[in-house]
């Protein structure tokens, strides 16, 4: 099975089982869960199902395209779903019968693996997916996002595509594998992992960086003032990129790295409590179509 | 009585492996606890536990409560009878207490009085009323880790899927959350299916036809017999960590073993990596040969029956493969640089916000290490190996192999600092500045380094004190109390005599001069050696020492550890002998009087008037020169015990707070000068005689 036909298979999947499909987020991430329909969207009561695939940027462990292993960009599939269904582990273990995966041939753990976000003031509870001793999901519970106490409690899947695809295509190096028929992912992203990589460590201008990094702070803030959320968040995100390649590079000491976490977390934390009283004020529309769909 | 087996399986989404034992034992202990508190009499108890359940049978439990029989005692006679011979108010009281009535009340007489009294009967409950009570046990289970799910407000370990409650047939009926007790269990994740339970005692039999081992004894088990057997059909040797094995019983519901290889060319990684790699990472059992070399094999645990075991063991090649390729990059990548170049690096690391970076730490260590070299005694060789060990203890911590396995520190060292051409000793030290490196670990062998062990963990204590991160109550993030009992332990093995005080001072005139914090030395001093008292205070209950002879032995200056530890020995193996109440009664006698010299001031031998003054103070030098010559605690102990007679005498026959001052001034200043020496050794006031 190549990537764009596992793709499919999982958007099918997710979205049989109520899964809204979104298309990926149009600002630099370093995950899935940076995403607004993530981050913002597992605040509150308003019930939330989606599925989609997020182009993660890892800077530091961009390699050229020369490591098997590492990509300064990789895939992620991610699903979200609020309130976390009874079933959910089911679902997602027949995500991978769907994929191919049978379980009785293979050995499939659910291991303890609680993940933290301090930048972003999250926190959750879960396991890290085991298929014959790779780890191919990330499978969170949210306890915390932003600061905030999740209720009800949002479930978090995140498929490392790459990954799973080496595991399905038996491939060892990750620019083996096979996109669509006819392409490989060395065809699709060879080039820009040796650009983006030899732009991080190489060419790539620290002092621009820090000023760039002080520019959208100051946006972000400003846009909080006049209480815009998404575009606030967005500038939050564009920080959080520029913070990666700066760290990347080596351009910041521990003290400062400690100093830039902080700020990004007290803006995410504001963003947070400021997008649940804007959705307070709508009086939690998406909350209330469902109920006046029941009464029907 | 009728008895009845009693089920209880709470069902779960996969529990994290460190936790399930003790959550198996706490819902056993629990529940037996219940039925004790309600009368409940029961013959046995069996625990099941496994990812996915804790589950507690109780064998023949009786179906009700014991009736309970007792007399009960009310009122004297005179009160509950009134004058026309009705009964009174309080009679009346009394029994309606008591769920009887006045028909019920007999007299019987204590110690010449009449009291009415009853015979009170409780008829047992009928048990399965009781159950229902069980749900208070699930939900108050306590984990080290709680999440909630869905809507829920509960917080639990993992989210309660289903729960099967028996008394014999009968289901206990409870609900937690949305779900409600029942009588059917599932089977294993794949292998299985969802099992009605008839009978509590039908548990473990049916799970098992449902490719689950519910006792873990017996996946224990299982597993080392599939161990045993893989060593033998391949001539090969698994050493079974204990823990390992606890861990991967508890990551599954139906072992099968099964191994794997990997290239040999990853043998030339040091073993302690592959074993990393294997272990921790990947929960995998490394595979030696009968000589104890490292192969390239490895077994693993599957959750599941012996289906397509290729597959399984090659998708395990697969990922082990890709971390070793990894870890073997790390390691020559870490070999092509220098020391130094990691050496540099440590100036970017903050160690705290509060306290500075790697690199002022180790610059402290360093010159901390010299003064501790100084005052246990070193040859001048050596001094040069403690500099070079204490310079280079943290460079590994930099190299990209410690960055990936962080329990690697100190291991890596050591190699990469004999790869460099290092001096054994130097390397060595690397690796064991870092011992004790928890309870019950070993000091370091060799004296290099136990010196920069010490000042490790003297730097740290000291400047997290300064920077005030003092431990309180469960709050130890730094592990502060850890690395004190190594320095304790450290002091003591190594037997040298240098008082604490002194070495805690160095520590602190380093932190000093580098401006960490901004408390005065003074308070800095007093609060550092309140904390290593009771360090040491756990340390020697530890050792069984009587609680007074502790506070004895403490009471003035810790001084020095082995000599301490000595002390607080000679006193427990003296305490019980003949005359020992007597010496401390007297040595205690002019602790207390002396406590009265105001200055100090010299004693004047022309000022004494009677020959029992005198032979107290030639008793005296000869006990202080004694003291200064005695090489140990049992000698010290001696010469002071031999002062018991002179003193006795000497209070027999002199008054010190005499009238006149020139003589009472005096006579304090010896018996000031005599408590100098017996605190010295420990404060006998403390010491309980009967």
């Amino acid at each position: 099975m190549n990537i764009q036909e596992m793709i499919l298979t999982l958007q099918k999947h997710w979205s049989d089982h109520g899964c809204i499909l979104m298309q990926a987020y149009d600002v630099e991430k370093g995950a899935g869960t940076m995403s607004p329909y993530t981050f913002l969207r597992a605040i509150g009561p308003e019930p939330w199902n989606v599925a989609y695939v997020e182009p993660s940027r890892r800077p530091a462990d961009g390699r050229y395209g020369e490591n098997p292993n590492r990509l300064y960009q990789h895939h992620q599939f991610q699903v979200i779903m609020k309130p976390s269904p009874d079933n959910i582990q089911e679902m997602y273990l027949d995500s991978l019968r769907a994929l191919g995966i049978e379980p009785l041939d293979h050995d499939i753990r659910f291991v303890e693996d609680n993940w933290e976000n301090p930048s972003l003031g999250c926190a959750g509870l879960g396991w890290e997916v085991w298929l014959d001793g790779m780890e191919i999901t990330q499978f969170t519970y949210f306890q915390q996002v932003g600061g905030l106490e999740c209720k009800p409690v949002s479930v978090e899947i995140t498929y490392g595509i790459e990954r799973l695809a080496s595991y399905i295509q038996e491939k060892e190096n990750v620019f083996d594998l096979e996109w669509t028929e006819g392409f490989t992912v060395r065809d699709i992203f060879y080039q820009p992992e040796f650009e983006h990589s030899k732009y991080t460590f190489e060419t790539s201008d620290a002092d621009m960086l820090f000023n760039l990094f002080a520019i959208y702070e100051k946006e972000a803030k400003r846009q909080m003032d006049e209480g815009l959320v998404h575009p606030a968040y967005d500038y939050v995100l564009k920080c959080s990129h520029v913070f990666n390649v700066l760290d990347a590079k080596g351009a910041i000491s521990v003290t400062e790295r400690t100093a830039y976490l902080g700020r990004m977390r007290s803006l995410a934390r504001q963003i947070a409590k400021t997008f649940y009283e804007e959705r307070e004020k709508l009086g939690f529309p998406m909350l209330k179509e469902k109920g006046e769909a029941e009464h029907e | 009585m009728n008895k009845r087996d009693m089920l209880l399986e709470v069902g779960l989404e996969e529990m994290p492996a460190r936790f399930v034992t003790e959550s198996m034992n706490q819902l056993g202990k629990k529940v037996e606890e219940f039925l004790q508190e309600q009368k409940v009499s029961f013959e046995g108890v069996k625990l099941y536990s496994t990812p996915r359940r804790l589950a507690v049978l109780v064998e023949g439990a009786a179906e009700a409560q014991e009736d309970i029989e007792e007399e009960a005692k009310g009122p004297a006679k005179k009160i509950a009878l009134q004058e026309d011979g009705s009964w009174s108010k309080a009679a009346i009281g009394f029994t309606r207490g008591q769920g009887m009535t006045v028909d019920d009340i007999y007299f019987k007489e204590i110690n010449g009085v009449e009291y009415v009294h009853v015979n009170k009967f409780i008829k047992g409950q009928p048990t399965v009323d009781l159950l229902p009570k069980l749900r208070e046990i699930v939900i108050g289970l306590h984990f080290g880790k709680n999440m909630r799910w869905a809507d829920n407000d509960l917080r639990y370990i993992r989210p309660i899927k289903w729960m099967v409650a028996l008394f014999g047939s009968e289901v206990i009926p409870f609900q937690i959350t949305n779900v409600s007790t029942g009588r059917t269990t599932k089977g294993h994740r794949f292998l299985g299916d969802s099992v009605t339970v008839e009978m509590p005692g039908d548990y473990e039999e049916l799970l098992k036809n449902q490719f689950v081992i519910a006792d873990p004894a017996e996946r224990k088990k299982s597993i080392r017999q599939q161990l045993a057997q893989l060593e033998t059909e391949n001539k090969w040797v698994i050493p079974v960590d204990e823990d390992l094995l606890e861990e991967v019983t508890n990551l599954v519901e139906y072992p099968t073993a099964l191994s794997g290889s990997f290239n040999s060319n990853f043998l030339e990684l040091p073993e302690e990596v592959l074993i990393t790699s294997m272990k921790e990472h990947q929960r995998y059992f490394p595979v030696k040969d009968k000589e104890g070399t490292l192969l390239p094999h490895f077994v693993t645990v599957r959750n599941g029956d012996s289906r397509s075991l290729d597959t399984v063991a090659r998708g395990n090649e697969k990922v082990l493969r890709a971390r070793l390729a990894d870890a073997d990059f790390f390691y020559k990548e870490d070999q092509s640089k220098e020391i130094d170049f990691f050496l540099n690096k440590l100036q970017a690391i903050v160690y705290h916000e509060k306290i500075g970076t790697l690199a002022e730490k180790v610059s402290r260590i360093r010159r901390l290490a010299a003064k501790l070299g100084e005052l246990t005694g070193t040859a001048k060789e050596e001094k040069e190996k403690i500099d070079r060990a204490a310079e280079i203890c943290k460079f590994d911590l930099v190299t990209q192999m410690v960055y990936e396995f962080p329990e690697l520190q100190g291991i890596m060292g050591e190699k990469y600092a004999r790869q460099k051409g290092e001096d054994a000793d130097v390397a060595r030290a690397v690796n064991e500045h870092y011992e004790p490196r928890h309870a019950g670990d070993k000091a370091p062998e060799t004296f290099t380094g136990a010196i920069v062990s010490l000042a490790d963990k003297l730097d740290t204590i000291v400047s997290c004190f300064a920077v005030d991160i003092i431990p309180t109550g469960s709050q130890d993030p730094y592990a502060l109390r850890r690395q004190a009992a190594g320095i304790v332990l450290i002091l003591e093995e190594k037997k040298w005599d240098v008082s604490l005080e002194t070495v805690l001072q160095a520590a602190i005139d380093v932190v000093k001069a580098d401006q960490v914090g901004e408390k005065e030395t003074e308070a800095l001093l007093e609060e550092l050696v309140a904390f290593f008292k009771l360090r040491i205070k756990h340390s020697l209950q530890e050792r069984d020492v009587r609680y007074d002879l502790i506070d004895a032995v403490l009471a003035e200056q810790i001084g020095s550890l082995p000599s301490l530890f000595a002390k607080a020995a000679v006193l427990m193996a003296h305490k019980e002998e003949a005359g020992f109440k007597e010496a401390t009664e007297a040595l205690s006698r002019v602790v207390n009087i002396a406590k009265k010299a105001s200055a100090a001031g010299a004693v004047k031998e022309q000022l004494f008037e009677n020959g029992e003054e005198k032979a107290l103070y030639k008793e005296f030098v000869r006990v202080q020169k004694g003291l200064e010559a005695a090489e140990t605690a049992e000698q010290q102990f001696a010469l002071l015990a031999s002062l018991k007679q002179p003193i006795e005498q000497y209070f027999d026959h002199t008054m010190v707070m005499a009238e006149e001052a020139a003589v009472r001034e005096n006579r304090l200043n010896q018996m000031r000068e005599l408590s100098v020496l017996i605190l010295n050794f420990a404060d006998f006031n403390k010491i309980l005689v009967k």
